[in-house]
């Protein structure tokens, strides 16, 4: 079972996570663009009654859960069977999949599972419906995620599985320089480093997701967040180069400068900067909540056992703000029988699925009842400090060329943290560029 | 390219010929001719139209643009480092990669050649890393760039090879030259061993030393096995996109051509997507054309069909060019007589 957890802990981040460049054949892609021309998208003729046999596409089932939730949905609909598609593990493969499949305007997908941050493409090119509001557990769900999986005060999608990034911290070193609690702020965190590194035994101070990837586009989208601002205002206006969102980036910036971050943190990844705080490389980690269970490891593999605590991301200003990940659940425009898709949705958002999904697989869901069950917060100490961050997290940019805005974000702050520009240059640069990128 | 053969044949043979040809010019025109001209047509439009301020969708729908695409494609930045950071990034790929492959995979077939003429496992061995699939040397790359990894270990030095810098183009060219220079060794290694033993002693009868063995019998004689091996490794190198694309992801030191193609179909921008291919198509095509011209690469084997004498008038041809000093190139040509020789 241990071992089944890695892998969707690793998937599950991969999903919160990557959204590249993708592998896309050019050729075939202009043979299926060529159809749609024209086309004014699915969307609006939604046929919620229509009932039969539908498809599920969403990552490859690796833990078996997902099969035991189909198993029963199937004995009860003998007439409505769900057929699980299994699509390629990373992210970026499976939306390149949705999106042929949508061009092509094909029914072969009916039910697919969207990573939070493909809502406003999809929804915009009208590949997924509308969905009904008051035919699903919605309102059991925890604010943020509903956020994700909406676009334009419309929902596209019903948030199932969810994610925060808590701070995780080193309390046998802590002990030692004479602290009880793990820091609130970056100010008090900087400071523990100061203390702890003095000695200079080679340990390193914090870690976090800061490579050219999807991951920077996290940690930016918190700071700014947590430093009072938002990287777009409500109505989709630009504000990177606003007073908070430079404090955000600057306060990054000065512990890569006064190295409280070290220099190789700007090839850290997920597992990159897990690896190194579990080998005992750091004193702080950011990072998703998967974490933990290898930390906790038995096997020798992890230095940190039982010296670990667990707390909100440090705060900028204010409270500390993680990016929300996840994954929704939303009907292809080109699918029949969304009547039974929509009942499936649902099943999936029911309390019993929700709770057997993070407890058997350690990926939190987006239930709000689950963060108040016993048999999970027994096995997860740090719940309340889960739901917390969840609650509080910021959403990245809700934009439909989103690969163009968080690669723009990217390059803007990997410049900056890696000395090349600073920030002040970087951020009126990177708002020209969303402004053009929103304005088109 | 068929001129002598075309020329022999007769009308009514020329017609069946055509006829008998014809469901292979069909195949290929399906296959090649299509989709080209498609991703040509594409690269003059632009899919997806302006997004609707109450309801945030995208009017559906391709329209022409042109040449707009070229454009964007030559001087748009977008996010990324645009356009001549990609081509200079391939370019340098595929010359020093290439050079260095091309160097290590000789200098392997010839202590191959020489120390076990005939072992295959030894010779199987070396194909090993050009068998392992692309993606899996990168990540396996990736773990000995680590920032704590072997690489860094052994040299007992941190470099950071995966952030933006010469680190990181070293990083790709390292992992590249490490997977194809076998292959440049393993071809380069039987064309060694076409050469017959003979032609050497003659050489060594006649009191050339090592030096000059290699140059005027070794190298002229692999020759055209090797420009084979080169033009076909360039070809590769210039549409590099896996390696760099596992290896580094999005860093701009790593960023080719492909990868901009790619990219810019991820983000269903296809017309832009099509004018990068379009772009890449033609860069490649001068290349080959190029080293054909200049080379003379017989990648059809042209040399080996007709009869012997035609190849042999060229070689000679090329060996009077080649060489400065009257008497090497006397031994030369009696060499070379000698080998033609002993092949036939």
């Amino acid at each position: 079972m241990s071992s089944s957890n890695h892998g969707l802990g690793r998937r599950s981040v991969l999903a919160a996570g990557g959204l590249g460049a993708s592998a896309l054949g050019l050729a075939a892609c202009g043979g299926s663009d060529d159809s749609s021309s024209g086309g004014s998208g699915g969307g609006a003729s939604a046929d919620f009654d229509e009932r039969g046999p539908i498809t599920f596409a969403t990552g490859k089932d690796t833990t078996g859960v997902l099969k035991d939730f189909l198993d029963r949905w199937n004995k009860d609909h003998s007439d409505e069977k769900v057929t699980l598609v299994e699509l390629p593990e990373s992210a970026d493969d499976q939306r390149s999949q949705f999106i042929n499949n949508a061009q092509a305007k094909s029914d072969a997908y009916t039910v697919l599972g969207l990573d939070v941050v493909w809502t406003a493409e999809f929804a915009a090119n009208q590949w997924v419906v509308e969905l009904p509001k008051d035919k699903l557990p919605i309102d059991d769900m925890i604010p943020a995620t509903v956020q994700t999986a909406t676009y334009f005060d419309k929902l596209y999608a019903m948030p199932y599985a969810t994610n925060g990034q808590l701070l995780f911290s080193r309390k046998d070193l802590l002990k030692d320089a004479g602290y009880d609690e793990p820091p609130a702020t970056y100010d008090e965190m900087y400071e523990i480093i100061e203390k702890v590194t003095a000695d200079d035994s080679g340990i390193n101070g914090f870690g976090g997701q800061f490579a050219k990837y999807e991951g920077l586009t996290c940690q930016l989208t918190g700071v700014v967040k947590s430093a009072g601002g938002e990287l777009f205002d409500k109505d989709g206006k630009p504000q990177a180069d606003s007073d908070a969102a430079k404090l955000g980036l600057q306060t990054l910036r000065d512990g890569f400068d006064k190295k409280y971050i070290p220099k190789e943190a700007l090839t850290y990844k997920e597992e990159e900067s897990r690896q190194a705080f579990q080998d005992g490389k750091l004193v702080f980690l950011q990072n998703w909540p998967y974490v933990y269970d290898k930390f906790q490891a038995d096997d020798g593999s992890s230095k940190v056992k039982d010296k670990v605590s667990v707390s909100l991301v440090p705060a900028v200003k204010g409270e500390g703000t993680s990016t929300v990940g996840g994954l929704n659940y939303a009907i292809s425009a080109f699918a029949k029988n969304m009547g039974t898709a929509l009942d499936f949705i649902a099943f999936m958002g029911a309390a019993e699925q929700q709770k057997a999904w993070f407890l058997q697989t350690g990926n939190p869901t987006a239930a709000t009842a689950v963060y108040e069950d016993e048999d999970l917060k027994e096995k997860y100490p740090f719940l309340d400090t889960l739901k917390d961050s969840i609650d509080k997290g910021a959403v990245r940019p809700q934009v439909v060329k989103y690969g163009d805005v968080t690669q723009a974000i990217q390059e803007a702050a990997y410049g900056c943290l890696s000395g090349d520009t600073e920030t002040d240059a970087a951020l009126s640069d990177l708002q020209k560029q969303l402004t053009d990128l929103t304005e088109k | 390219m068929a001129d002598p053969h075309s020329r022999r044949v007769t009308g009514g043979q020329g017609r069946m010929a055509y006829l008998l040809l014809l469901p292979t010019l069909v195949l290929l025109a399906l296959v090649v001719g299509f989709p080209l001209v498609l991703s040509a047509w594409q690269s003059l439009t632009q899919s997806g139209g302006d997004i609707d301020p109450e309801t945030g969708i995208i009017k559906q729908g391709d329209t022409f643009v042109g040449l707009d695409n070229y454009v964007e494609a030559f001087t748009g930045s977008g996010a990324g480092a645009g356009f001549w950071n990609a081509f200079w990034n391939t370019t340098l790929f595929t010359v020093v990669g290439v050079s260095i492959e091309t160097v290590l995979g000789v200098s392997m077939a010839l202590i191959m050649a020489r120390a076990m003429r005939s072992t295959g496992i030894v010779r199987a061995s070396i194909l090993v890393p050009w068998a392992i699939p692309t993606v899996v040397s990168a990540l396996m790359w990736q773990l000995i760039f680590d920032a704590n990894g072997i690489f860094n270990r052994v040299i007992h030095y941190q470099v950071l090879w995966t952030t933006e810098g010469w680190q990181a183009k070293a990083a790709v060219l390292i992992a590249d030259i490490w997977k194809t220079a076998p292959y440049i060794g393993l071809l380069t290694l039987a064309g060694l061993q076409t050469i017959d033993d003979q032609v050497y002693e003659a050489a060594k009868m006649d009191g050339a030393d090592r030096w000059d063995t290699f140059w005027r019998i070794t190298l002229p004689l692999v020759r055209p096995v090797l420009v084979v091996a080169v033009l076909f490794r360039l070809l590769d190198a210039m549409r590099m996109f896996d390696l760099p694309y596992v290896l580094l992801g999005r860093l701009e030191s790593g960023q080719t051509l492909s990868m901009l193609a790619s990219d810019a179909a991820g983000k269903t921008n296809y017309g832009l997507a099509s004018a990068y291919s379009m772009i890449l198509f033609a860069y490649i095509c001068l290349v080959a054309f190029v080293f054909i011209r200049v080379l003379g690469a017989d990648v059809i084997g042209e040399q080996n069909k007709p009869a012997r004498r035609g190849g042999r008038r060229r070689g000679d041809g090329n060996d009077g060019a080649d060489d400065g000093s009257g008497g090497s190139r006397r031994t030369a040509r009696r060499l070379r007589t000698t080998a033609e020789g002993s092949m036939a």
